[in-house]
């Protein structure tokens, strides 16, 4: 059983950036937005390393919290986290480096969810950011090839978001997390990442639902990110088909923040995607007070793409409780 | 759901790509290229009073140096996205992959980043392409003699 029941812990704050694309789509709310991708900087590189510190400069401004923060636990989607470990030598703050790509987030929430409710430190920052064009680079080809893409290909969005986590209470409460297991269903094809990571959101959200005896129907809101358009119908139709489960009270983060007119295929994939949604929409809705994310990662790299291995998948669960 | 399932499920739930509408784009933007090149190097024949061979050498140095130019516009990648095959196959997808591939390392050092990434996407084009060419030289001298 990797399902664990938190009862003191809390998102204080949160801030969110934003891409220029991103910010032209279907949410309007974000902290900050940026006119380009450089960010005032030479590189991607560095555009997105800023924009990570400016997250933490925010967060710990708005809280006047002056550095002190116990724990900064966070990552991003580049190799060697190159970026999250860049931007935060600048913090005089302890620090832990995590990856497991798109569920990068939901990882770093369990992990400071788990140390908060433990008492061994009393607050924590979670962080993640992507770039499309660091993950272009990285994962696709160089930025300016106009590749041929196919009608899975979810697009990576720019963004960068920080959660404040307290012991004290405060209107949104973490209610629990469920670790999820490495799912590998034969899946070969990197431009069609929903179809690689639903088998692991099936795979945690049935633990969840197992582990703490409850329904889909005891939440508000299913949250899940970032499995685009056609990984969304690849869901419904695997818990309609194996688990006999209708789900109606579902939302896919990928599909929440891009236009249809702005081309981006399948949707939206990246770490930032789901807290995107999360901080900006969900969040933002009184109507939503149970809420389960389940944000999912797929664990490829381009050379196990060229090498033509199958696609192993994380997927990790949380549920939130918005408390007034 | 076993893993041949999911496959199934995978497949049944995944659009197709159009491949007649995607064909015939790129035989109209394919076509247009090769149209205009050669009207091209008919303008440069009569202009400048030059032999076929070598007008021909010209537009295609002039088509190479447009693509690589709408490329640094930042343009170009968008024109492929939608043109695929049309605008891939003829030399412009060549200039326009090693150009993309320069400007993306710019900041990585000309030795370690231009240098080293220049031809990664046409490198393949560059080697297959000698290979092959060694091949059917060999097979014209024993067709031919």
């Amino acid at each position: 059983m990797a399902s664990f029941q938190f009862s003191n812990v809390y998102i204080k704050d949160s801030f969110t950036i934003a891409g220029p694309l991103e910010s032209e789509g279907q949410i309007h709310k974000f902290d900050l937005t940026m006119d380009d991708y450089y960010y005032h900087e030479k590189t991607f590189l560095s555009a997105e390393i800023k924009m990570q510190k400016v997250v933490v400069d925010n967060l710990l401004y708005r809280n006047k919290l002056n550095q002190k923060i116990d724990l900064l636990i966070g990552g991003d989607l580049s190799n060697q986290l190159t970026i999250t470990n860049f931007a935060m030598k600048d913090f005089s703050i302890p620090f832990l480096g995590v990856y497991n790509a798109c569920a990068t987030f939901a990882e770093s929430l369990a992990i400071a969810s788990t140390f908060i409710e433990a008492g061994f430190i009393k607050n924590a920052i979670v962080i993640t950011s992507s770039h499309n064009l660091n993950a272009e680079r990285q994962f696709r080809f160089p930025i300016e090839y106009g590749a041929p893409r196919a009608k899975t290909t979810t697009f990576t969005a720019t963004g960068a978001v920080g959660a404040l986590l307290t012991n004290v209470p405060s209107s949104i409460k973490i209610e629990s997390a469920t670790i999820g297991k490495i799912e590998d269903y034969d899946q070969k094809d990197a431009t069609h990442m929903g179809a690689v990571m639903t088998p692991a959101a099936v795979s945690v959200l049935m633990d969840h639902l197992k582990d703490l005896k409850r329904t889909v129907d005891d939440y508000d809101v299913i949250l899940t990110g970032d499995l685009g358009e056609i990984g969304t119908e690849i869901f419904k139709e695997f818990l309609k088909i194996n688990y006999n489960i209708k789900i109606k009270n579902h939302i896919d983060a990928g599909c929440e923040i891009f236009l249809k007119s702005q081309e981006v295929y399948s949707g939206s994939s990246g770490p930032v995607t789901l807290p995107l949604v999360l901080f900006n929409k969900i969040l933002k809705n009184k109507k939503y007070k149970k809420i389960l994310l389940i944000a999912t990662g797929s664990l490829h790299s381009k050379d196990t793409t060229n090498q033509k291995k199958t696609i192993p998948s994380i997927a990790h669960a949380i549920s939130l409780e918005v408390l007034t | 759901m076993n893993k041949d399932e999911y496959n199934k499920l995978v497949k049944r739930l995944t659009p197709k790509e159009n491949k007649t509408k995607n064909a015939i784009i790129a035989f109209l933007t394919g076509g247009f290229i090769g149209a205009f090149a050669e009207i091209l190097s008919m303008v440069i024949m009569s202009c400048f009073a030059i032999s076929k061979v070598e007008a021909y050498q010209w537009t295609c140095l002039i088509v190479i140096f447009m693509a690589c130019l709408f490329t640094c516009f930042n343009f170009f990648d968008n024109l492929v996205t939608k043109a695929k095959a049309g605008l891939i196959l003829p030399t412009t997808g060549f200039a326009h992959s090693v150009m993309s591939s320069a400007l993306d390392y710019k900041r990585d050092g000309l030795i370690t980043g231009v240098g080293a990434n220049f031809f990664k996407l046409a490198g393949s084009v560059i080697l297959y392409g000698i290979v092959s060419g060694f091949f059917f030289a060999l097979l014209g001298v024993m067709i031919y003699g």
